[in-house]
Parts: structure tokens; sequence; C-alpha cells
């Protein structure tokens, strides 16, 4: 779901709406014409975008929450990360950025526990809390049942940690998204997590800044992925990933960063016998990026992007 | 193992009813409370020993039906084996109210581990043994135990389980387990009949095993009785028997001679 | 008829919430490996409960803990320490170093001081300087670096014995040499299996199964371990540390 821009003077309706007695239409929330031609709003409500968007709590009259539909825009401002499953494995592939030359690059992926891992899109602060009370579920699944915590059962934890965070006064909810891998008994998996408080399984799947072209990719190549082998389905990623680069730029080994969970791959040297989660940056993934195919020549003008979907400048 | 779950966890005391033969309550309690809450307690109404063994296809365990206070044969129709979840059976000897507590965990535990998530990640016989094991453990460890021994016997993916735990929260694995009495009596025959054997012994024979073990602690221990269950777990899933009675022939006792009543 | 006049004065029957399990295990540290051992019985009172109950457990690939006592309190021990370690592993993406975790043991005994964790703890592995190291602890956390520690129901009968072969107490050297500082690991091997074969000869409470953990530094060439009748390798790389168990069979007398 996209969350759609408003211009202000339409808002500026609905809100003193708000304030004077209106009626409602049978079918919804929108404002009666009769209202609309009352007085302007003084100017110090001018200086809001929105109106109901102040808490949380209180649903606008179109029957959204848009603190919600902001932190969803705030897992659209960080970089990319890609998902994707075949039968015997799950990957992640995400874009790390550095805020200039001199500093290093953004971590991306958490290992949660020997077979889950996540990567992260939006606000890192936020990612570490919620990494760190799925450690904390991953390890008490251990303590008490001396099993690790079933895939599934974690991401839902987390959703429904997030989904108290749109319901309740005083909070806010988490600025972050994650793709979780992992495998249990059932396999391997791949889950979207978002901060409204929902989570998906997938066969792929892409969040971040111009995640929506990584996503084409993957809708016309996904159905091969089941049955892909590793090197494959990290092509496969690779090329997803690449889509959410802006025109000069290209993944590199220091830019990007690759969780596997499954098999020892005929490229990897130390994998334990279970196939953990392991991460790969620098010189271990060189191998798989020139495994990547030239890209084509862009038909025609790119369509221009979306407002609130531009990626950050990136350094080289 | 001591034969008297009353003297679980304690210091040996042989000095006062070395054979448990008063009734439970008049045990000499800890003087009264001045110093603070006593969670010190004993096992009032209590089960005997539990047997378990692995054969080819799977687990069997074993126990009678007798809960005893003291040395009273107090309820004779009492079931000490209960499966728990689809892969696992528990057999318990001690507290039958801390057992029947523990059946109610462990009841609710599959309700919001099983039957709520219908995820299909379901908890196997080491989940529920290591669940069983820290749960006791911490009671152990508040000085408010559970006073039970409990024998979990499983089959999972083609894998038997069987292990141990009692109120300590000490537990072990081995091919064949006894609680109770049934550790010194039944144990060495056990061990006898089954080490080696675990993967060609017959469901049949597993029982002929059990039935003559039950039957010498039947003989054997005063606080045991002739009725008794068999439960097997094994790719079939659970299965606990009826009520069954134990073929027992005293004849023997005629040709005793050297002790007891005889005149000549 | 029992004795009922001690009914008469008070009388204490407290639970007691501890067991000992029996068993003995050994650590004893070369020049670059250490070796630590224990046997895998698990008794209590003259009930022999397993024949197979591991009382060594590999930490990370450069540490390995060897718990003696109350079974219960060991296995939690090890499982808590476990969970530490990887907390530091989320922490700091490495494994922690062993002198750091023979001073996360003193916390966690001594956290305990007045409800101990009634375990004897050995704790043996490789520094950061990549020499062998055994630390041993009491139940409540002091604790010290030696060379060699026997712990357990036959530390009686096996300290003694280290003490004469690993630090020559009661030897004379042969006059214009010395006692060597470390011995070969062959050496260690040998002393380790002979300290566990006359112990089951002597104690009732050790038999069965014997589990000798081989930590070898980083870059040590394996020199002979590989040709080990029944050795198992546990370390996670092969360019790190390196971790192997080697199973004996004891008498289950």
């Amino acid at each position: 779901m996209r969350y759609q821009s408003h211009d202000v003077d339409e808002f500026a309706h609905v809100r003193i709406a708000s304030y004077w007695p209106r009626r409602v239409s049978a079918v919804g929330t929108r404002v009666q014409p009769s209202v609309l031609s009352t007085p302007s709003p003084p100017p110090l409500f001018s200086m809001f975008r929105n109106t109901y968007d102040s808490d949380n709590t209180v649903f606008s009259p179109q029957g959204r929450l848009h603190q919600v539909e902001y932190a969803l825009e705030a897992v659209k401002q960080g970089s990319a990360a890609v998902g994707l499953r075949s039968k015997t494995h799950a990957v992640l592939l995400a874009l790390k950025r550095s805020t200039g030359e001199l500093a290093s690059y953004q971590q991306k992926m958490i290992r949660i526990d020997d077979h889950v891992g996540i990567a992260i899109a939006g606000l890192t602060s936020d990612a570490r809390v919620l990494s760190n009370f799925m450690r904390q579920q991953a390890m008490s699944s251990r303590m008490t049942f001396n099993r690790p915590v079933p895939v599934n059962r974690l991401v839902s934890t987390i959703a429904d940690k997030a989904q108290v965070n749109t319901q309740e006064y005083g909070r806010r909810p988490y600025g972050v998204g994650f793709l979780v891998i992992g495998q249990d008994h059932t396999g391997p998996h791949l889950y979207e997590f978002s901060p409204s408080g929902t989570s998906f399984e997938y066969y792929a799947i892409s969040i971040g800044a111009r995640s929506q072209s990584a996503k084409t990719y993957l809708e016309k190549h996904y159905e091969s992925f089941a049955d892909s082998n590793l090197e494959d389905l990290i092509r496969h990623g690779l090329h997803a990933l690449r889509e959410t680069l802006q025109q000069d730029k290209e993944l590199t080994i220091n830019n990007t960063s690759i969780g596997i969970i499954g098999p020892k791959g005929p490229h990897e040297k130390v994998v334990s016998e279970e196939g953990s989660f392991r991460i790969l940056e620098g010189e271990p993934i060189d191998v798989y990026l020139k495994t990547m195919e030239a890209k084509a020549a862009p038909e025609a003008a790119a369509p221009p992007p979306a407002v609130g979907d531009e990626d950050v400048q990136m350094a080289e | 193992m001591d034969h008297f779950p009353t003297n679980w966890g304690r210091p040996n005391y042989n000095t006062f009813d070395a054979h448990a033969t008063y009734p439970l309550h008049v045990h000499p309690q800890p003087s009264s409370s001045a110093d603070g809450v006593q969670h010190t307690q004993q096992p009032i109404v209590t089960g005997t020993s539990v047997l378990a063994l692995k054969y080819k296809d799977g687990i069997m365990l074993a126990a009678d039906n007798l809960a005893s206070y003291g040395s009273l044969a107090r309820f004779k129709g009492v079931q000490r084996l209960q499966a728990v979840g689809d892969y696992t059976i528990i057999g318990a000897s001690g507290d039958m109210a801390d057992f029947q507590y523990l059946q109610y965990i462990l009841d609710n535990l599959i309700i919001s581990e099983e039957i709520n998530p219908q995820d299909g990640h379901k908890l196997g016989p080491s989940e529920v043994h290591e669940y069983l094991s820290q749960l006791l453990y911490a009671r152990r460890s508040r000085m408010n135990p559970l006073w039970n021994s409990v024998l979990v016997g499983g089959f999972r993916d083609g894998q038997r389980f069987l292990a141990y735990v009692d109120l300590l929260g000490t537990t072990y694995k081995a091919s064949t387990l006894a609680t109770g009495y049934g550790a010194y009596i039944a144990q060495p025959l056990l061990r006898k009949a089954v080490e080696g054997k675990e993967d060609t012994l017959t469901e049949d024979e597993a029982r002929k095993i059990m039935e003559d073990c039950l039957r010498v602690l039947f003989y054997r221990d005063a606080r045991s009785i002739n009725q008794y269950q068999i439960a097997t777990i094994s790719a079939a899933g659970a299965s606990i028997s009826g009520s069954l009675k134990l073929e027992t022939s005293w004849g023997f006792a005629e040709g005793i001679r050297g002790y007891g009543g005889q005149t000549q | 008829m029992p004795d009922m006049s001690v009914l008469a004065g008070p009388q204490q029957h407290q639970f007691n919430p501890y067991a000992e399990n029996g068993g003995t295990i050994l650590a004893i540290a070369g020049a670059d490996f250490t070796v630590v051992a224990g046997d895998t019985r698990q008794s209590e009172g003259y009930s022999i409960q397993t024949r197979y109950a591991p009382k060594v457990f590999r930490l990370t690939d450069r540490a390995v803990l060897a718990v003696n006592g109350f079974a219960a309190d060991g296995n939690m021990f090890v499982k808590k320490v476990k969970q530490r370690l990887e907390w530091y592993r989320h922490a700091h993406a490495k494994d922690m170093p062993l002198r750091a975790i023979a001073r996360l043991i003193q916390t966690m005994l001594y956290a305990q001081r007045f409800f101990p964790y009634y375990v004897y703890n050995i704790l043996g592995g490789i520094e950061e300087d990549g020499s062998g190291a055994v630390y041993s602890f009491d139940p409540v956390g002091s604790y010290e670096r030696e060379a060699c520690r026997a712990a357990g129901a036959a530390q009686s009968l096996v300290q003694p014995f280290l003490d004469n072969q690993i630090y020559f107490k009661n030897q004379t050297a042969a006059p214009g040499q010395s006692h060597p500082t470390h011995l070969p690991l062959s050496d260690v091997l040998s002393i380790v299996i002979d300290s566990f074969t006359s112990a089951t000869e002597r104690h009732i409470e050790v038999g069965d199964g014997l589990e000798i953990y081989i930590v070898l530094a980083k870059g040590r060439s394996l020199q002979g371990v590989e040709g080990l009748r029944g050795l198992r390798e546990m370390s996670s790389r092969e360019d790190g540390e390196r971790v192997f168990v080697l199973q004996r069979e004891l008498k289950k007398d």
C-alpha cells in the first residue's frame, strides 16, 4: 500500500470540520460541501502538513492512522534490502549507505540467532531495540524448550509489539522495517515485518528506497527462485538490488551486504553443518558480484520517482 | 534413588520411621513459621515406581494404579501415565497432587503452544522434557519443590527419546529408566533385558519384560499394587492401555522355611 | 518398631535442594594446547543414574568448561554461561577471550553466594597469547589459573598423581638436568587416561565412559592428534583454535 500525500488546502477543510459540528455522509467520513465554506484556519495551524497525525491513536476521517503511514515512509527513507527464498536457502541482500568519504558504511544486517537473521530499512536505532528483543525471544526459547524459536512466531511477536505502538496513547510506531530470513523444521523462510504491525511471508520481497524497482524485477523472475541454487538466488537478488540504485551508481564489495541461511555454497569456506545464518561483506562477495549480468540499456526515459521515494546521496 | 518419596530431597535420616509406616501427616513438621514463610513440604498421597524402556519401535512406560497415603493403599484407580501433545508420554511417581498440577500446567502449555498458534510447530518429547526440567529446577530453587520423579518418553521424526527429571531438577537419559523403588529392583532387571537390544526388542517382548518387572515390584514393594497400565509411544502415536491385572502366584510361599510363623 | 523418642525433641526435616552426582573432571594445560576431561557416569548414592551424562562442554573454539557436583546446577550453569557468551558474540561479533570467560564465571558463581551452584568448575582453553590455560573454581567463585587441576569425587586420588606427574613433586631431576615446564600432548593424554582408569578402579562413582576435549592453539600443527581413534572435531573453523573430543570406554562395574 502506498501512502498518498494530500495538498494542504484539502486537509485544512478537514481539520476545520473537526472543530465545527458537521454532517457525515452515510458511506464514510468525507466532509460535506456546506462545511467547506467555513473561514480559513488561524495561521498557527498552517505549519502542519496534515492533521489527525499528531496522535497515532486518532483515526483520520478517511479511516487512516497518519503516524503509522509516516512510519512506513521512514522505512522508505532507508536504503533498500531484498530477500529471496528457494527450497533450500533464504538470502538477504542490502545496500549499505555511507554518509561521506570519512564515514563507514551503515550496518544493514543483524544476526538474531544461529537460524535467524534480518536486514533493516529505516531507523537503525529502532532496529537495534527490536533486534535485541528478537534475540531475547530466541534465547528464551532455547532456555525453556531447548529449541530454536520458530521463525514465524518470532516475526509475529515483533509484529504484535509494533501493533501496540499504533494503538496506545503516547507512543510512536517503530520507524523501521525488517526482512527476516530463518530456517526451522519446516524449511527456509522469508518474512517482511513493517511498523504498521503486519508481517507476511514471501517468496521474494524488497523494502526501502526505490524498492518498487526491485519488486518489479522480483515479480518478473520469482517463479524460478524455488528451484534455484544458492548462486542463482544471490545473482537474482543482486540484480533486484541493482534496480534500486541511482543512475550512476553500482553495487560494490563496499556497499553490498549478503545474508544467507541454508547449506554451504561452493564459494563459501566455513559454514556450520546446519547452514547457520551468516553475513558476507567485503572481499567474499566479490565472486557473487562478478556473476552479475550487465544491465540492459534503459528503454526511453525512466518515469520520475514518486514523491518521498528518492534515495539520499550515496558516497562512491 | 530412595524408595520413599517422603525422603526424597532430604538428608538421610534413618532413625525416624525408616520404613514409612506412619501416616505422612504424623511426620514432624518444621517448627512453626516464626522465622518466615516455610515452603517446606512433604508428599502426602504418593505413587510408587514408574518404569520405562526403549524398544525397537519406540518407548514403553509402565506404572501401577495405586496412590498411597503413608502405608495405607488409599486410591486404587489412579492413572500415573499421561500423554502430552502428540509425541510424548510422561509417567510420574511421588506426590499425586503435584503430578496433577503438572498435568494442568502441561495441558495449558499444549493449548498455548500448539492449539492456539496452529502453525505446525508442535512440542516434541525433548521440548517437553526441557520445559519440565526448567519448571522443576525453578521450583526447587525457590525451595518450593514439586515432589515428583518424572519419566518422559517420546517418539518423533523417527527418533526415540527417554529421559528422567525429578524434584531437584536432576535430569538424565538412558535406554532403561525406573523411579522410586523400581530404581533398585527393576532397573537391574531392565538393564539386563534391554541394554544392547534396544533396536531389536519387539513390543511383545518389551511388554513381557515390563510385566515381569512389575510383578517383582508387586512382590517386594509394599507401596505397589497388582493393577497397572502400560503405555507405548511410537510412529503410530501414543497409546495408554486400560487398567490391567498382574498375574501372580504365591504357591512358593508354602515351601519357605526358616522364618515367619511356621510351627515346625 | 521405630524409635519414637525422636519425636519428643524438635525435628529438622528440611527440604535439601542439593544432590551429589559423583564423577570426576580434570584439566591439564600444555604450552600451546589444553586437555579437559571428565567421566560420563552420573550417580546418586549407590545407584548409577546413567552411564552417559557429559560433564565437559565446548563453550567456544578456544574454551571448554568441565562441571562437577550437583548435576542439575551444573547443567543450568553451563546453559547460562553459554547464553552470556552468545550475548557477547552479539555485542562484539567475536568469541569472548578465555581469561574474560574465567572472570565471567567467577562473577556468575559469586552472584549465587548465599544459594550457591553446588558445582566445581574447571575451565580450559587457549589464551589470547596462544598459551594453554586452566582455570579452576570453587562453588562460590574463587578461582586461579593453574597448569593442571582435578576435581570431583576422585579429586583426592587424581590430584596427587598430577602433582607428581605434571609438577614433578617428589621427583628429583637427573644431575645437570631440569624438569620440563610443559609436557607434549601425547604424554598429557596418557596421563589423563591413566588418571581415569585408576580412579575408576578405586572409586565407585567414577567409570562408564571418558570424554577428553583437546584444544589446540591457532596455527599449531595437529602432531598426531588426527590419528587418534574415535576423534571428533568440534571447532567451527579450521583457521583458528581447534577443538577435538576423544571418547574412551571406562569400566562399568
